[in-house]
């Protein structure tokens, strides 16, 4: 019994560390790796002071020369439930312009404003109502807003832990932000238990994605030349033993056999016996018939 | 013994062989059902030449051409042409081509009139769109090699009938110039051109019949201008309406110049308001004209005059004139009179007396005439008879002859909006046993046929007998629910706006209803079926209680217009209730939630994304509100390239449903780059789909979970060139993009870009995969592509030993504000076929495996394997992987003959395929439409959980006598020989 809790506790302990291991490992399967600083991660809460009051900065650029890169910022907005959006971070990142004419964000950067006390005071009750937190990026970096903002939202539940967790996929396409995912890094089960964060600051991950190619449709050449080239072509199926093949005729065939051959061993029997003792015993004669009517 | 045992060896090594998936020919309509329609008829021209067939050949709104027997109204022959080759007119021609101008007029084909085998074909080129008129001359001599007169696209072009060749060709370039009317004056070789010139100039030409010149130009100015709206009556009196349509404007343009006449229409028709309209007769120096809820027929006299003839109903159908003999003329006129129809023929040079005057009984499920098409003969007692082939609002054909309707078609079943079905009756006990007594004789005698036949003893005139039989087997047809699900009834919303029902068994009709809301009313002038969903589903016990159906449509044809509401009786099709017009309607989504009657609780999204909860009752309020906070629903901004999801906000502020109306609030916006992308299809899973398990063993016993998500959207987006048709745009400017979105969050689960492919796509999305068909512009050929997403966060829980001791998130709720750890994995492959529809085959559990339907060009459905498309398919799999099924890799999809689930038949112009799971797990049913429809039966896996339909009972009961009497036999044989020998 001892031994048992032992184990368990032992297994438990196991299961803890893969649960905290597993974000990390998961994440780095999600990125586009074009470069290594694709994507700026930021907010280990120890790097980041995150009381630093930055008033949101107004969206500028210096884009002017195409041939190098430039800076560019542009600011998230957050919303209460269904109150306004008002700026609540800024995201800078570098334009780099390639020789062909494409564009490209890298090196993104963002840096979060803590909650204000007024902010503070919604979010509580957002977290009470279980309603939601609300974020929006502009669709287009160089002219925002773009066509439209790119907006997403979450249970504001799912974010409190330790601090606030949030995670943010970036969709991008050229210059153009498709979609921005927004939520908690890890799980949010649904039953969601209200749970205030001990620090009022926000843990911000952030991903860039741009999209995957999809694979090519393997093109064959015919049968033949795949067979001269190499063992890639249909290979003859292993012979198989003389039993493996004909184990089905064999069976019968050796019943048959062993029929026939007690059939054999019973008729001389039969007849010495019936030679020897014509009167009979019902003794022997009985197997005799059993075998017979079987 | 020994051949004893051999035999049960056979007989075991029989039952484990393979059975081949497809058909027997002797299995062709047991369980499928084919029906020919040909749409909603347009034009008909009678061709009566020979006595000895009697045809009809129509040009229909399907764009199919066929010609009908006018005995039977079977279809001798028909022809579909493709859904952008639209029929503008019909002729026949030499009397043994039917002529047709289609494409807006820049296509004329001969068909051969027996047969309908295309004879020839002839292009116009012109520059510039136009109205598409045709002129075969059938007048003029046959034996004469006449010419056909086809204005298409600004052209006047001569054709000759015999081989479509050019003669000549005139082309009005003029822009402003729109051509009216062609008129060619019968002996003489003179072609008049008339059209306006701007709105308020009117021109004729005159033009050789021989070689296409211009022999003289007229042109005269009306300042009133005209509407556009003309008719020709006589050889030289034209007649159109002013641009405020208030006067009527006779113009005569023979014999020297142009003279314009106006004249007030309120003196014809008294006081009017609303549109005016004049109605084609081609009828002597006479015509119609609809205003004021009245037809009035209007004669012009030699010196211009209008002088009124008869003013009738506008419940009207006209019919084109028809020459009777010596140059007389005969309209035939359909008008509804109560459940009545009254068809009568006019002489046009003498209105007031008929040629013929009929009363019809006519079934008010038809509903108004709207088309009538005329035909004369001559009776057995010399005298002229007449015929009509008549269209009505419901779509279907009907031919009236002698005061009776000879035969009619449900061609409304051409044009099939949406299918849902609903189970029939549950048997009600006492069934009477006279019943089968009487027919016990028969019975044994069909038993003992199908035993001759499976002991392979009948004639070929027995087989064909028992084909007959199993063919007709009431069984199948009976109208009560059965053990396996088979038997349901089909109800089908047409666009006529007429419900059908139809049995699943044999395809007929149960009922047909013309539903009273979809009908042109005051408040809804053009109003359009949309979708059709299941609304009360009873419980088997209360059985006085019949299920019944929603079918949702629109007053216009925009997004915004407002909604109609009709609830039907699923059993009678009465119209149990309707609403509207209301709201507008842009989506329905039904939800998993029915109130204390069974009626299932639907949420209607308008235009300004707002909800309205059906039914309007405080149950269903109840209900909703406590699953409020779990709605949510999205919408896909097309044209803007835009989607957008939402939440409910709050009850709606001024709405007088206030309490069941809930405003939307935004949660998340996916906006696609519009230069670069553009949504050319979006696809969800089937609601009432089911998945059997979550998980995939695959080979070396690894697992995989399945991502199973009923709120994932598929959206395929391409470059804007590549959105367009094949051929368009070069490879390196076309590219298309497929996403998996998640419609809670707005999460981008796979997003994945296809260079150099283009559009159209299909896909179909179930369990937790995504097939999608598309056009591969550098391979030259099409691509299927399969993306299955799996679960990475529960992979952890294959550990046992987890399992065990309980330290796993199987049974824990999946939200979709997790963040999801999923792998997708992906393959193409080469698909021959162009696709038409996609769809997948459903299981009541889920356990059988799926096989995809493809509606392919040839207008066939295709079932092809799901394990073709499997992304894990490899060049060599291993041996695992070979027992676990992967087929090794190849490059393109093989396409069997025999899978072909519409075997050797065709489904005319496929447009959608349906399928509904039946009781039975292993079988499926099929229904696909189009012009025609197409139904069967299908098991993907083969009926492993049922003894085939054709199984003889009889035979099997036989040999259990049989062998029962045997063992009695053989035992007194033995007893009797034990004994013998005891007595040796």
């Amino acid at each position: 019994m001892e031994k048992l809790n032992l184990l368990r506790l032992l297994l438990l302990g196991l299961a803890v560390v893969l649960v905290g291991l597993r974000p990390s490992t998961a994440f780095q399967s999600d990125e586009l790796l074009v470069e290594d600083e694709e994507f700026g991660l930021e907010g280990s809460a120890a790097d980041i002071p995150y009381a630093r009051p930055s008033a949101p900065t107004p969206i500028r650029r210096r884009s002017s020369d195409p041939d190098s890169d430039s800076k560019i910022q542009f600011t998230l907005e957050h919303a209460f439930g269904d109150s306004d959006f008002s700026p609540a971070g800024t995201f800078s990142a570098r334009l780099k312009t390639w020789n062909h004419g494409g564009q490209t964000l890298t090196k993104l950067r963002f840096s979060r404003n803590a909650l204000t006390e007024a902010e503070k005071e919604p979010f509580q009750k957002l977290l009470q109502g279980d309603d939601f937190y609300r974020i929006r990026l502009p669709s287009d970096v160089l002219s925002p807003p773009g066509r439209d903002y790119i907006a997403s939202s979450v249970k504001a539940r799912c974010l409190p832990r330790d601090g606030l967790d949030e995670h943010f996929v970036i969709h991008m396409e050229g210059v153009k932000l498709l979609a921005v995912n927004y939520g908690a890094p890890g799980a949010c089960p649904y039953p969601r238990q209200l749970k205030l964060p001990s620090k009022w600051a926000f843990n911000s991950h952030t991903v860039l994605k741009s999209s995957e190619q999809a694979q090519r449709t393997p093109i064959f050449t015919e049968e033949i030349t795949v067979g001269e080239n190499g063992e890639v072509g249909v290979a003859p199926p292993p012979e198989r033993s003389f039993w493996a093949k004909y184990w089905m005729y064999l069976i019968p065939l050796g019943l048959i056999v062993m029929n026939a051959i007690t059939q054999a061993m019973n008729m001389p029997e039969e007849q010495a016996g019936a030679q020897g003792q014509p009167g009979g015993g019902a003794a022997q004669r009985a197997p005799s018939s059993a075998v017979r009517r079987r | 013994m020994a051949a004893r045992i051999l035999a049960v060896f056979l007989l075991l090594f029989l039952s484990a062989a393979p059975l081949g998936s497809s058909l027997y020919e002797d299995q062709v309509g047991l369980m499928d059902w084919h029906q020919k329609y040909i749409g909603k008829v347009k034009h008909a021209v009678f061709h009566t030449q020979r006595s000895g067939r009697k045809r009809v050949v129509v040009s229909t709104e399907e764009n199919v051409i066929a010609s009908l027997d006018l005995r039977h109204g079977d279809i001798f022959w028909r022809r579909v042409l493709g859904a952008n080759d639209v029929v503008d007119a019909i002729d026949v021609a030499l009397g043994k081509f039917v002529i047709t101008l289609s494409s807006d007029g820049s296509t004329i084909r001969a068909w051969n009139l027996p047969d309908g085998l295309m004879v020839w074909e002839t292009f116009i080129r012109g520059s510039k769109s136009s109205k598409s008129l045709l002129l075969s001359g059938t007048n003029s001599k046959v034996d004469k090699d006449n010419t056909i007169l086809a204005f298409g696209e600004g052209c006047l072009v001569a054709v000759s009938s015999a081989d479509g060749e050019v003669l000549w060709k005139k082309d009005f370039a003029d822009a402003s110039f729109e051509v009216q009317q062609i008129i060619q004056s019968p002996g003489r070789d003179v072609v008049y051109v008339l059209g306006f010139v701007g709105s308020s100039s009117f021109d004729a030409y005159q033009i050789n019949g021989k070689n296409g010149e211009v022999m003289h130009h007229d042109t005269a100015s009306f300042a009133g201008g005209f509407s556009g709206n003309t008719l020709l009556v006589s050889d030289d009196v034209l007649v159109a309406l002013d641009a405020a349509m208030s006067h009527l404007i006779t113009i005569s343009f023979q014999g020297g110049g142009l003279s314009i006449n106006e004249k007030p229409i309120s003196n014809l028709v008294g006081d009017f308001a609303g549109p005016v309209e004049i109605l084609a007769l081609k009828l002597g120096r006479m015509f119609a004209l609809k205003a004021n809820k009245l037809i009035t027929f209007i004669s012009i006299s030699n010196d211009g005059k209008l002088d009124v003839l008869e003013k009738i109903n506008s419940a009207a159908a006209i019919s084109d004139a028809l020459s009777v003999s010596d140059g007389r003329h005969a309209v035939g006129l359909v008008q509804q009179v109560d459940n009545k129809v009254e068809f009568t023929v006019k002489l046009g040079n003498d209105w007031n007396t008929n040629l013929l005057k009929e009363t019809i009984n006519m079934d008010h499920q038809r509903g108004f005439v709207r088309k009538v098409f005329i035909n004369n003969y001559i009776r057995t007692d010399r005298s002229h008879g007449f015929r009509a082939l008549v269209v009505m609002e419901d779509h279907s054909l009907l031919l009236v002859q002698q005061g009776e309707i000879v035969w009619g078609r449900e061609d409304g079943l051409a044009s099939i909006l949406d299918v849902t079905t609903s189970e029939l009756p549950v048997e009600k006990d006492g069934v009477s046993v006279s019943k089968v007594e009487q027919n016990l004789f028969e019975w044994l005698k069909g038993h003992i046929l199908k035993l001759k036949g499976t002991l392979m003893l009948a004639s070929p005139e027995d087989m064909v007998v028992i084909q007959g039989m199993r063919l007709k087997s009431s069984e199948k047809s009976k109208m009560t629910r059965d053990h396996n699900g088979f038997r349901k009834l089909l109800i089908v919303l047409t666009r006529g706006g007429k419900l059908f029902a139809l049995h699943t068994g044999d395809g007929r009709i149960i009922w047909s209803r013309l539903l009273e809301s979809l009908r042109k009313s005051e408040a809804c002038e053009h109003p359009t079926g949309l979708r059709i969903y299941t609304w009360q589903v009873p419980h088997h016990h209360a059985m006085d209680e019949n299920p019944s159906v929603l079918v949702v449509g629109r007053c216009q044809q925009n997004l915004d217009a407002p909604g109609i509401l009709s609830f039907v009786d699923a059993y009678t099709g009465s119209e149990i209730k309707s609403v509207g017009p209301v709201h507008s309607v842009l989506q329905v989504i039904p939800l998993p939630f029915t109130d204390s009657t069974e009626q299932r609780l639907h949420l209607l999204i308008d235009a300004k994304q707002r909800v309205h909860l059906y039914p309007r009752s405080r149950e269903a309020l109840s209900i909703f509100q406590q699953e409020r906070s779990n709605i949510y629903w999205y919408s896909v901004e097309a044209d803007k390239s835009i989607i957008r999801g939402y939440a409910i906000k709050r009850t709606c502020v001024h709405e007088d449903a206030g309490d069941y109306c809930f405003e939307p609030r935004d949660l998340w916006s996916v906006v696609f780059p519009g230069k670069s992308e553009k949504i050319v299809s979006t696809v969800t899973q089937k609601l009432n789909e089911v998945v059997h398990t979550q998980a995939k063993v695959m080979a070396e016993q690894e697992l995989m979970y399945k991502y199973i998500s009923k709120n994932l959207l598929f959206v395929a987006t391409a470059s804007p060139k590549a959105s367009h048709e094949i051929g368009s745009a070069i490879p390196d400017e076309s590219f298309l993009v497929v996403y998996l979105i998640d419609t809670i969050t707005g999460r981008i689960l796979q997003r994945m870009t296809h260079q150099g492919c283009q559009a159209p796509v299909h896909a179909v999305f179930s369990e937790n995969w995504v097939v999608y068909h598309y056009f591969n512009l550098r391979a030259h050929r099409y691509e299927m592509s399969v993306i299955e997403i799996y679960d990475q966060s529960r992979a952890d829980n294959k550990d046992v030993l987890k399992l065990v001791v309980g330290k796993h998130n199987l049974t824990s709720p999946t939200s979709s504000y997790s963040r999801p750890e999923v792998v997708a994995k992906s393959q193409s492959y080469f698909f021959t076929h162009s696709v038409k529809a996609i769809t997948v085959t459903l299981t009541a559990k889920g356990i059988t495996s799926k096989q995809l339907l493809i509606g392919t060009i040839s207008d066939q459905v295709l079932a092809l394997d799901k394990r073709y498309l499997d992304p894990r398919r490899s060049l060599n799999p291993s041996q695992a992987e070979k027992e676990e099924g992967v087929i090794p890799l190849t490059d393109s999809l093989p396409i069997i003959p025999q899978s072909y689930v519409t075997h050797a038949l065709k489904v005319e112009g496929l447009r959608g395929i349906v399928t509904v799971p039946a009781k039975l797990e292993s079988t499926t049913l099929v229904f696909s439409y189009g012009v025609d429809i197409f139904f069967t039966r299908l098991a993907p896996s083969r009926t492993y959980d049922s003894l085939t339909e054709d199984f003889s009972y009889a035979l099997l009961l036989i040999t259990i006598v049989a062998l029962i009497a045997a063992i009695f036999v053989t035992w007194v044989w033995s007893e009797r020989k034990e004994l013998q020998e005891k007595w040796r």
